[in-house]
């Protein structure tokens, strides 16, 4: 098993918090990890990504090569464009569709989210909508966490929801059911777009 | 007994000084080495031992601080980004010609891409030319094992080791094993010779006579490296030299083994013996190797008239940022074609609609203020310069303010304003943070004093090194106190917080100190809003 995985957004999203549950979800399921970060001047509000690398072998390269990525996880709907050239041609995007505009030349939605559709595998909606329905608008991370679970073979769902457990638990049970909540709720509605594309293939 | 802990590059070297014995640990912060000094402050075994772990004002003292360490016996490291090499390298460079008795660690963060730095500059260059040894892990666990290696190898030969890591390989993380045990630390003991640390020079020109021959045990020591290898490959058409983290790319070109012969370089002095079989036994060399071509210049010599070549000065690797795996599997299927039976992958179109996303001074940051205040009062003015300096206000160069013309090095800002203040450019503007100031500006601030220098210095004080994460500002608290000490005239000491309803205030502020013609000092002070948050969390939690 091996999944490439590129998680963007902007600094200050919270795109760490994602990739050290899913970390330490693979270390407990016994897999190979790399993660590559972003820490400096580009957290000041700059787009980051991290390439996170999970195998059932051991891995070489702290980077992952254009072309090779399983799967792009985004936070912020341009920010899931950024990364193209490392998509394989049978990878998935899982991406949140609120822009986060902090910069005057921001693309005009319809752009972005046509420049998205045409990509195939792509699963895009309201993170932030989902978040505030089931717990609170700030687990909207925790919702694409659930969703791109769902595209992460070798990993564990009870292992991530330990995750969530060991990260939050120190901020009370309400904050650690919340944030569960929003996980599964995400993983759900994941699984409703999936089941379309893949129909839509066959 | 082992155990498996997920780590950083720079954690993992931390780790592995706390658990070889370390006793000092000495930094100024400075991305990608911040993490380094980090993981020991928090660290329940160094906290236990009262390993010293206190940011020193920059990289010059805390190079002679661990200096002053190891002179003493006890083993130390000091840690810093490759520009810092350049603050500490008086220290440095002397300290090869002191040596070192207890274990010493020059760890030298390279950022190669620039992703938070002024340059590319490459450490490597700085050993060579001090005569240390340096070592360069290509993982993390590597660099774990790397911190005993090194204290050992720094008291076997006595002299500083310089471990050279990278951005990628500071700011990534794996699993590392580490030991369960840490040894002890050692005893306070002084040098076996201690004429050696008086560099006087009578002292001195017998002891770089000794450098030099002990340069030749430190080739030694990297033909025998366990970091070091030759990975024989069936292949001889090609050979590859591979150094940190170029062998791991190297290896992900070729999941099955790499098939031509490798050496594998990870500690230097380079092992000549090793290289000597390469060129003996393979048709033409690719040299692989992350930052500036060292390795490549010292294999071609001047004339270049040898065996063919590859690298970055012949362009098969792009001269400049940091390798990726398609830099490196783009050589070889430049140089082999298909003969080298990489897969080429399928490559997806780019976004057309993507734009830049450049980073920016947070909402509620009292740096926006002041550059609010500052462009207020120089449009008054036809050709203001404001000379600016490294940290987060740095980002004022950037949309909306575009307030900076100059950024070189910490501490510039005040020298290259005097400079122009000789020159006679008026209004002439140093714009420096508090960390930045107490780094390197105050004794650029003794000159402009001295000479009374007809310029304004802003202090942007937010009580903290900001742009690598909110670590304690030596100067906190210190910085009237500091500028009056260094003489600036009190009336022209001026303070004020800045904060939006006080934009009026400060104009009126820097208009005032721009017109007297001869220095001031504005100290514009609000707490950065990234640590007031943090401090506000805590402060919440202990309720």
């Amino acid at each position: 098993m091996k999944s490439d995985i590129i998680l963007a957004g902007v600094g200050g999203q919270g795109i760490l918090s994602i990739a050290t549950i899913l970390g330490e979800a693979a270390l407990s399921d016994g897999l190979h990890l790399k993660q590559a970060e972003v820490h400096g001047m580009s957290q000041r509000g700059g787009d980051v990504q991290s390439n996170l690398r999970l195998s059932s072998l051991p891995i070489a390269s702290d980077l992952i090569p254009l072309g090779g990525a399983d799967l792009i996880v985004s936070l912020e709907p341009m920010e899931s464009l950024r990364y193209f050239p490392w998509l394989s041609p049978t990878g998935w995007i899982v991406t949140n569709t609120v822009p986060f505009v902090n910069i005057p030349d921001y693309p005009e939605e319809s752009a972005i989210m046509a420049e998205l559709k045409a990509q195939g595998n792509v699963v895009a909606f309201d993170m932030e909508a989902l978040a505030k329905e089931v717990a609170t608008q700030r687990a909207s991370n925790m919702v694409l966490l659930g969703a791109c679970s769902l595209f992460i073979e070798g990993i564990r769902e009870e292992d991530i929801e330990k995750g969530i457990r060991n990260v939050f638990s120190r901020k009370g049970e309400a904050m650690v059911e919340s944030n569960l909540k929003a996980l599964r709720a995400g993983r759900e509605r994941a699984k409703e777009y999936a089941k379309q594309i893949k129909g839509d293939g066959e | 007994m082992k155990t498996k802990k997920l780590l950083l590059g720079d954690e993992a070297l931390a780790l592995g000084a706390i658990n070889s014995g370390l006793s000092g640990a000495y930094a100024y912060p400075g991305t990608p080495s911040t993490e380094i000094m980090e993981f020991i402050q928090a660290d329940p075994t160094a906290r236990r031992r009262g390993v010293h772990s206190h940011w020193s004002s920059n990289e010059k003292t805390a190079m002679e601080e661990a200096l002053g360490m190891s002179y003493c016996g006890k083993r130390a490291t000091v840690s810093m980004k490759h520009v810092g090499m350049n603050v500490a390298a008086d220290a440095f460079v002397n300290s090869a010609m002191t040596g070192a008795n207890g274990g010493l660690l020059v760890i030298a963060a390279d950022d190669p891409s620039m992703h938070s730095s002024q340059n590319e500059q490459d450490s490597r260059f700085y050993a060579e030319f001090a005569l240390t040894p340096v070592l360069e892990p290509s993982d993390q666990q590597e660099a774990y094992d790397m911190a005993r290696y090194g204290f050992e190898l720094s008291e076997r030969f006595a002299i500083p080791v310089m471990v050279r890591l990278v951005t990628r390989l500071s700011h990534s993380r794996a699993v590392v094993e580490v030991d369960d045990e840490p040894s002890a630390e050692n005893q306070l003991g002084y040098p076996a010779n201690p004429r050696q640390w008086v560099l006087m020079p009578a002292i001195s020109k017998e002891r770089y006579k000794r450098l030099l021959a002990d340069y030749d045990d430190f080739e030694k020591a990297s033909e025998e490296s366990p970091f070091n290898f030759y990975n024989d490959g069936p292949d001889r058409s090609l050979g590859i030299v591979a150094s940190g983290l170029g062998w791991n790319y190297l290896k992900e070109a070729f999941p099955e083994g790499v098939p031509y012969p490798v050496v594998k370089i990870s500690q230097y002095p380079a092992p000549r013996k090793m290289l000597a079989r390469l060129f003996e036994e393979c048709d033409e060399i690719l040299i692989v190797e992350e930052g500036q071509p060292l390795l490549e210049r010292r294999l071609r010599g001047l004339l270049d008239s040898g065996k063919r070549i590859y690298g970055k000065l012949s362009g098969e690797i792009e001269p400049t940022g940091e390798l990726t795996p398609d830099s490196v599997k783009g050589a070889l299927l430049g140089i082999k074609g298909d003969d080298c039976k990489i897969a080429r992958p399928e490559i997806r179109e780019a976004s057309k609609v993507t734009m830049p996303r450049p980073p920016a001074l947070c909402q509620g940051c009292g740096h926006r203020d002041v550059y609010a205040a500052l462009n207020g009062v120089l449009e008054e003015y036809e050709s203001p310069k404001v000379f600016g300096d490294i940290g987060c206000y740095t980002l004022g160069f950037l949309r909306p303010f575009n307030a900076i013309d100059t950024v070189v090095d910490m501490g510039a800002s005040i020298t290259m304003a005097k400079g122009a203040a000789d020159a006679g450019q008026h209004p002439a503007v140093a714009i420096i943070g508090d960390s930045t100031f107490t780094h390197s500006g105050m004794t650029g601030l003794l000159d402009a004093v001295n000479e009374n220098s007809p310029m304004t210095v802003i202090i942007s004080d937010n009580l903290t090194t900001g742009m690598t994460g909110g670590q304690d500002s030596q100067g906190t608290g210190k910085l009237e106190q500091i500028c009056l000490g260094i003489g600036v005239d009190p009336a022209h000491c001026r303070t004020i917080d800045s904060l939006p309803k006080n934009v009026e205030e400060m104009k009126r502020l820097f208009r005032e100190e721009i017109e007297y013609p001869g220095l001031s000092v504005i100290i514009s002070r609000r707490e950065c809003i990234q640590t007031a948050r943090r401090h506000a969390s805590a402060k919440a939690a202990q309720k």
